[in-house]
């Protein structure tokens, strides 16, 4: 048991990140910890790519013209696309919570949904009967 | 431009018709100036457009069309490739676009405040550029770096809308989240696909994974891959962004959204689970049928009754968009060539329905200035040609014969009985009758009832209408002559379930 | 925090280096580890660090938003020509062989000129949303630091 542990530990470091990540996510109501928490879910993914690249033994991926063992280095390229992805959304996300705390003077999931409660029941003012 | 040059350019179409809008995104940026931009986006639109009609011309007469980016050979470099699934989405996706654009002027200037018009239409052109790009790559990393281009610039577009409503915000800050969580769940699948498979070409991975059925790491993928699509596309459970996203995006971004993006999302589903995973038996195949088919039902009904509730009509169609996605998941669950065909079919009329239905809306939008049950009251006088299109429209939705509404709901019923499904097709019928109610409290508020005192409305100007009223055309236009995209869809359909495209 | 006369004089020291680092990052990337990802990351490192030690509004006047704003885009479309001409020239889109009369040669150019593209953009992107979030409160005085 301990043995299948340490042996992928690479897995459940993976694992770990990645249900942390999804826990911020779900269960914070500020969103700045809502971004925090899809930063760390990303970053559990660019990890499970990068540790699936690592041959071992392997050295870095440089063409050396000698003969010997290197690392995979496309989940290398393909992780510092996601990466940069990861910044753009966290950008924009931030981005959104700036506005969002100007147009509501918060940034809690519940003081912000009982903002738009009121929204909600200004709009239906007037109703068909 | 003569003939020779012409030829010569048509090899290179593939490549064309992804990054000539990605250039344009940051021409535009530097453009700055509202209609300038506004003008060179249209004219962006036209010729992705013609450049899509061209490529499926192409491959209906010679069939799948690769092209190597940057001459690097198919599984080291990445590929465009074209069959007739792609090519149909890449005509709906430009189309849409090539129509919301002209009307965009008028509508835009109305919901957005000036300064924000160049920015608005660089974020629509890297939407497209994202949108076509998904559909064409055959490479799977290139999917997911393309479905996010096309994310973040739809979150800006549905923020747009926060000149109008401040809600708008926090619906594109909840976009956001799921679909970033959607977009990594697709890309973890991808990711364990590579681990088993050592590819990312998507042809190589649909003569390698079949074999790998019973597979654990590729039964984790195609979980992964499946839930992070669902939540992209709005599958019933997962759907939750989407009606505020709809509801408080600027009309255009709305329009332009809800017929293009979940489409995208649809045809990446589809390309995925019958070329890559290609189930036949098992884990995989069963997913289909106690998974995707029962979520699919109960979406087609919950949303449907959730849309006769609304005041909104925007959000009202917002939640007829979720439903109309089980009908398409609905095909996709069958598993047989008239399922997919019906699909694919559905994906095609659904982009027009919901297109012409979103651009009468925002005419309502820019004349009235409100789009609730108490905004349409009495228009049917006041605005005619634009009540006109959107009942039009309505009935496509409902699936009245000589629209394309009713081609769709034809094929997904007899693709149900011929599996000798009938309740399926009992529950496709019911849910068309829900649909009645909604589009006829739109109608007895636009026709019945009398305008509120004192309010004074013009038509819509010609620039608005035009385009609303060619979608129109195209829904009873296709609903008439069904036989080109039937055959497309069944060209499609096939060339899916036979394996590698 | 200009009265820090170590930090301002330590960082005064460090800006050159990194930047230059990130050039010599930049200029690598067409035959070994580096790229215009990296590099832009770099000398943005070395401007927010500017920002940081002698004030946003000075970092402001030397690095203009409104210049950034033009560099953002142009080394996407540095990107994209470079495609482009490949395409003129006969080859596919981004295939650089075709840029010159020599294969290897043509690489080269291409990598280079497509990184130089990238590492604009990732400069000026990143300091732009540096700029833009840190512009929106007061800077931090000495005595709260």
């Amino acid at each position: 048991m301990l043995e299948l542990f340490l042996a992928k530990y690479n897995y459940w470091i993976v694992i770990l990140l990645m249900m942390t990540g999804l826990y911020i996510v779900v269960a914070r109501g500020n969103l700045v910890k809502k971004i925090i928490g899809l930063n760390v879910f990303q970053t559990s993914v660019f990890i499970l790519y990068i540790s699936m690249g690592k041959v071992a033994g392997g050295t870095a991926p440089i063409l050396t013209g000698r003969d010997e063992i290197f690392s995979n280095p496309i989940p290398h390229v393909l992780i510092l696309t996601a990466i940069v992805v990861g910044i753009a959304t966290t950008a924009l996300g931030l981005a959104f919570v700036v506005r969002i705390r100007e147009a509501y003077d918060s940034i809690e999931d519940d003081e912000i949904d009982d903002a738009e409660k009121q929204d909600m029941a200004r709009d239906l003012e007037g109703r068909l009967p | 431009m003569t003939g020779a040059t012409l030829s010569g350019i048509v090899p290179h179409l593939p490549a064309l018709q992804v990054v000539v809008p990605l250039l344009a995104a940051p021409v535009c940026f530097l453009l700055r100036r509202g209609v300038i931009c506004w003008g060179f986006a249209t004219l962006v639109s036209w010729a992705a457009f013609a450049t899509s009609l061209v490529l499926l011309q192409v491959v209906l007469a010679d069939g799948t069309i690769r092209y190597e980016m940057g001459g690097w050979a198919a599984p080291w470099g990445i590929e465009y490739v074209i069959d007739a699934t792609n090519a149909i989405v890449l005509v709906i996706v430009s189309g849409i676009g090539s129509a919301v654009m002209p009307y965009a002027r008028r509508s835009v200037m109305a919901e957005i405040p000036a300064n924000q018009h160049g920015l608005y239409y660089t974020a629509y052109l890297l939407c497209l550029a994202g949108l076509l790009g998904v559909t064409i790559t055959g490479d799977a990393f290139n999917v997911f770096v393309f479905l996010e281009i096309t994310s973040l610039s739809s979150y800006i577009l549905v923020s747009a809308g926060a000149g109008m409503d401040r809600r708008a915000l926090t619906a594109a800050y909840n976009y956001l989240v799921l679909g970033t969580v959607g977009a990594t769940f697709f890309v973890i699948g991808v990711g364990l696909l590579y681990m088993v498979t050592g590819t990312l070409n998507i042809i190589d991975l649909s003569e390698r994974v079949p074999a790998l059925q019973h597979n654990r790491t590729v039964h984790v993928a195609f979980a992964f891959i499946v839930v992070g699509m669902g939540l992209k596309l709005a599958l019933f459970p997962l759907h939750t962004w989407l009606p505020n996203a709809y509801t408080y995006a600027p009309s255009t971004g709305t329009a332009f959204l809800a017929a293009t993006s979940t489409k995208v999302s649809v045809y990446v589903l589809l390309r995925f689970l019958f070329v890559v995973f290609a189930p036949s038996y098992g884990f995989m195949a069963l997913t289909l049928d106690y998974v995707l088919l029962p979520l699919a039902l109960i979406g087609m009904v919950a949303a449907t009754v959730a849309a006769i509730y609304q005041y909104n009509i925007k959000r009202l169609l917002a939640y007829s968009s979720v439903a109309q996605i089980g009908y398409m998941v609905l095909g996709i669950a069958y598993g047989s060539v008239e399922g997919l065909t019906a699909a694919i079919l559905h994906l095609f009329n659904h982009a027009l329905m919901k297109g012409a239905l979103f651009l009468a809306l925002g005419c309502i939008m820019l004349r009235v200035g409100d789009v609730t049950m108490r905004g349409v009251q009495g228009l049917g006088r006041q605005m005619p040609w634009t009540m006109a299109a959107f009942v039009t429209g309505g009935l496509s939705l409902i699936g009245v014969p000589l629209t394309v509404g009713f081609i769709s709901k034809w094929y997904l019923i007899t693709a149900a009985l011929d599996d000798g499904r009938w309740p399926i097709a009992a529950v496709i019928l019911a849910s068309s009758l829900l649909a009645i109610i909604y589009v006829w409290k739109i109608v007895e508020a636009a026709y019945l009832k009398e305008p509120p005192e004192g309010r004074v409305v013009r038509e819509a100007p010609l620039s608005m209408l035009v385009p609303t009223w060619v979608l129109v055309l195209a829904n009873i236009g296709f609903g008439i002559n069904a036989e080109f995209t039937v055959g497309v869809a069944r060209t499609a359909a096939m060339g899916l379930l036979g394996g590698a495209p | 925090m200009r009265h820090h006369l170590v930090l301002r004089v330590v960082s005064k020291i460090l800006i050159p280096f990194i930047i230059l680092y990130g050039l010599y990052v930049q200029f690598h990337g067409d035959f070994s580890p580096g790229g215009g990802f990296q590099a832009g990351v770099i000398v943005a490192a070395a401007i927010i660090l500017y920002a940081l030690i002698f004030g946003i509004e000075r970092a402001r006047q030397v690095f203009k938003p409104e210049v950034l704003l033009v560099f953002a885009p142009l080394g996407v479309m540095i990107f994209a020509l470079v495609g482009y001409a490949a395409l003129a020239l006969g080859g596919n889109y981004l295939d650089y062989d075709w840029l010159v009369a020599n294969d290897t040669a043509g690489q080269h150019i291409g990598i280079i000129t497509v990184e130089f593209g990238v590492g604009l953009t990732v400069a000026a992107v990143m300091t732009l949303i540096f700029l833009a979030y840190a512009g929106r409160t007061r800077d931090i005085d000495d005595e709260d630091w």
